[in-house]
């Protein structure tokens, strides 16, 4: 077990370094940092004199080497376009953009399950039928355009909830929260269905088919045979079944909800680390968009690996070593 | 009778006046695409972070809406009578910081020495001073390494601070990259401006109160209590903030929706020509171009082929068809409110292909080549679509444009590396200070350390650099107009750039408000009053 984590980790921090070097020396393509911090009234003096402050006169291997070493100490230095640290933008913004990727995750999640889990038992429904039906737009509407929609039908015709940013937020140490007030609330709905919207429908008809899958196997049969009750064998034995490629693919997806955030960020305005990263794209800040990938990197290594915990969990024949099991 | 309607009418007055007098809270939400990226108020001289600063920091002089000089901070100015290197400010007396503190000669001193350090962005404009110094504490004297009769055009973009506040928070420095230590000026601001700061989130928003100590109360309406403003980066976001009514004025309004916006009743769209010019720009030096298809020769450096370029453009569909109506086309890089402009100049040459096309043939291309043209994507109103059309448009005098377009980080920077990597480009130019003689030194001059860091064309004529060299000294004004003008009409004829159109900008707003558009794009909020409502 220990030395599964201990592999698990190291396989962490090789893809972690691995990003490190390729975000940075794809920085060295993506434009000039000097042109956009300078006005236009800069002569080529000036451009001379900021890139030698900023250091990126010197070897390309020594500046790696520099960002390397301030970045494992959580350095990440000054944001090009802010003036300001890095590392406390990056905090300052994480709040927003975890929460609305928490509860996008929930909110795919739980309602994912339910309806996969619906069509699959009610599978020649109407209703079933409606929502698989309304699940093919879903997978095929491009985000922004959901979330566009959104705007308008919520925000410009019935003006029930905000087109933009985060509401009201309340402090609790470094840590800001929309959760508390009902402008914070309200601002949270959409962003979050849009944000959801995809991963709900691919949850939802991973589980139909997975469950109706399992509903064919011969266990189902043999319980059936044995008069346990439907509702039973429905969701004990056969929807336990179902959630390990679930979890697995749910997992991954909560990743790619914070990594891939930034166009219902950028939609709604929403200031989190997506929005964050966007701006810092156009203004070519190379600090902030080097930190922000190896973010992006962390957070998927981090969940992959609950996710291999939550799978030996769930299915004991995982659990290597364990004699008993093993049998 | 007469009375009675009269005294109604009185009555009626008397009561809106009231209602105005009774000054409720009156906040104003506003929002544009982009964040100021600091405010310290000499950290960064561009576009948004100005529009933002301005209402908490203020200059010696100001720009109002149309680009005229109007006194602020200083009373008065003038050049010494017998020193024509040095000016004299007179400060207002009685101006006070948000602190508090009252505005002395010390911290204009300071803030112009603060912003002409090296980590300042806008030490350019005020290269040419040699030393700033205190005369008593409302007198400034700005000494100048030669006479410059143009210094007080610069005086309305450096902002004061104070100078106690500054030392007290470590902040004498403008924004500096290298110590990698934030700025206390970057979040925190203490200026004379007509708003305080209340809070401050990058991106996020910038809550402003009303000063209500601000010393120049009297000539300003100032009625908004609390100045919100909102950065939105997506077009169709913004302008649904301000159908929804969530924000009061929106700057960046996008082309496309002008019309829509137009219809609603309750919104107001004010347009009007900004201080920018978009045009091309080539190479008309280089031997051979590495992006065409002619081996050994350098199309770009025939006149003719330039006129014929020029010709080939048909500004009217431009402005039609992309601009939708909102642009005015021109023939000269320089818009209308700039020293030295006149109607001949801003005349373009009718669109002919027949005799764009002898003109080529002329040249010794009668089959046209083929070239590359750079543009940004993300930086000018519709930047991309007019380089969309224009290649269409070269394309029928048989010159076939490959176009590439990308974002503007990396756009200007094929612009601004020295050589230049484009041989073939948009670009905008606007004129912060008012006079040709901004234009020529960027655009025009030969690349030297200090100046034509704009001029991507290579174009290099030692007769014209001395005359525009010359700008800068001339006290005589009628003598340096004549300059101004003999530089113009030969560089229109040299054709260097192929002038498209002066950009508009749009505001819209709810109509209890009216805010004019602004020719260098910073609204000026202190001037808003309610109307109706």
């Amino acid at each position: 077990m220990l030395a599964y984590i201990l592999r698990s980790l190291m396989q962490g921090l090789v893809v972690m370094l691995a990003v490190a070097f390729i975000a940075f020396s794809m920085f060295r393509f993506v434009g000039d940092p000097v042109v956009n911090m300078l006005g236009q009234e800069a002569t080529l003096q000036d451009r001379a004199e900021l890139t030698e402050r900023l250091g990126l006169n010197d070897p390309v291997p020594l500046q790696f080497a520099r960002f390397v070493i301030d970045a494992a100490q959580g350095d990440f230095g000054i944001s090009y376009r802010q003036g300001r640290k890095v590392s406390s933008l990056i905090l300052e913004r994480l709040p927003a953009t975890v929460e609305l990727a928490v509860l996008s995750a929930l909110f795919a999640f739980v309602t994912g399950i339910a309806l996969g889990v619906y069509a699959a038992i009610r599978r020649d429904g109407w209703i079933a039928n409606l929502v698989m039906s309304l699940s093919l737009i879903g997978v095929s509407l491009p985000t922004f355009l959901i979330g566009i929609g959104l705007i308008y039908i919520f925000a410009v015709e019935l003006r029930w909830l905000p087109s933009f940013g985060r509401g009201d937020t309340v402090a609790l140490g470094w840590w800001t929260t929309g959760l508390l007030t009902t402008s914070g609330l309200k601002s949270l709905v959409m962003p979050v269905l849009t944000l959801g919207f995809l991963q709900l429908t691919l949850i939802m008809r991973l589980v139909r088919s997975e469950m109706l899958e399992v509903m064919r196997a011969d266990f189902i049969r043999f319980a059936r045979a044995r008069g346990i009750p439907e509702h039973r064998i429905e969701f004990r034995h056969a929807l336990r079944n179902t959630m390990i490629p679930v979890i697995t693919i749910a997992g991954l997806q909560l990743g790619g909800v914070i990594a891939f955030a930034i166009v219902t960020e950028t939609v709604f305005q929403w200031p989190g680390l997506g929005a964050l990263f966007v701006n810092a794209v156009q203004f070519v800040d190379v600090p902030v968009m080097s930190a922000y990938l190896l973010f992006v990197a962390f957070v998927f290594v981090l969940t992959s690996l609950v996710v291999d915990l939550v799978y030996v969990a769930l299915d004991p024949r995982l659990r290597a070593g364990n004699p008993a099991m093993a049998k | 009778m007469k009375s009675r309607v009269f005294g109604f009418a009185a009555a009626l007055i008397g009561v809106s006046v009231l209602a105005l007098g009774a000054a409720e809270a009156r906040p104003l939400k506003w929002a544009a695409a982009g964040d100021a990226l600091t405010i310290d108020p000499h950290g960064q001289n561009e576009g948004p972070t100005t529009s933002l600063n301005q209402h908490l920091y203020e200059s010696l002089t100001e720009r109002d809406h149309a680009g005229r000089l109007l006194p602020l901070l200083a009373s008065s100015w003038r050049v010494l009578p017998d020193d024509a290197t040095t000016w004299e400010f007179k400060l207002e007396a009685g101006v006070k910081f948000h602190d508090g503190s009252a505005l002395t000669a010390d911290d204009v001193v300071f803030s112009y020495e603060r912003a002409m350090q090296p980590t300042s962005d806008f030490k350019g404009y005020l290269t040419s001073v040699e030393k700033v110094s205190k005369v008593d504490d409302l007198t400034v004297r700005i000494k100048t390494k030669g006479p410059n009769p143009l210094l007080v055009n610069n005086t309305s973009s450096i902002r004061i601070m104070s100078k106690a506040w500054a030392e007290k928070n470590g902040a004498t420095k403008a924004q500096d990259f290298k110590n990698k230590e934030e700025n206390f000026a970057v979040r925190n601001a203490n200026g004379t401006g007509p708003f305080t700061l209340v809070s401050r989130e990058a991106d996020v928003k910038t809550v402003m109160k009303r000063n209500d100590a601000y010393w120049n109360k009297a000539k300003v309406p100032l009625e908004v209590t609390e100045l919100t403003f909102v950065p939105i980066k997506q077009d169709a976001t913004r302008v649904a903030a301000l159908l929804s009514g969530e924000v009061d004025f929106v700057q960046d309004v996008p082309v496309q929706d002008i019309a829509r916006l137009k219809s609603q009743p309750k919104l107001r769209v004010n347009s009007g020509a900004e201080n920018r010019t978009i045009f091309f720009g080539m190479d008309v030096a280089s031997a051979d171009l590495k992006g065409d298809d002619v081996q050994g020769k350098n199309p770009f450096a025939d006149k003719k082929v330039r006129q014929a370029l020029n010709m080939a453009i048909n500004r009217a569909a431009i402005q039609r068809v992309v601009m939708r109506g909102e642009s005015v086309p021109t023939g000269i890089i320089m818009p209308p409110f700039v020293n030295g402009w006149t109607k001949e100049l801003d005349a373009a040459p009718p669109t002919d292909v027949a005799k764009a096309k002898a003109l080529l043939a002329e040249a010794g291309y009668p089959a046209g080549f083929s070239t590359t043209l750079h543009c940004p994507n993300d930086r000018y109103v519709n930047d991309e679509g007019i380089c969309q059309a224009a290649v269409g448009m070269f394309g029928q005098i048989g010159i076939k444009v490959n176009l590439v377009s990308q974002s503007k980080s990396i756009h200007f920077n094929l612009i601004q590396k020295n050589p230049a990597e484009t041989e073939f480009y948009l670009v905008g130019w606007g004129v912060p200070t008012y006079d040709s003689d901004y234009i020529f030194s960027y655009m025009y001059h030969s690349r030297t350390g200090s100046q034509g860091s704009w001029n991507a064309t290579g174009y290099k004529d030692a007769e014209v650099d001395t005359m525009i060299e010359s700008l800068s000294k001339e006290v005589d004004i009628p003598k340096r107009d004549a300059t101004i003008a003999k530089l113009w009409a030969r560089l229109k004829d040299e054709t260097i750039y192929l002038p498209i159109h002066h950009q508009s900008l749009s505001y819209a707003m709810n109509t209890t408000l009216d805010i004019p558009v602004d020719v260098g794009n910073n609204p000026k909020l202190k001037m808003v009053s309610f109307k109706g409502s």
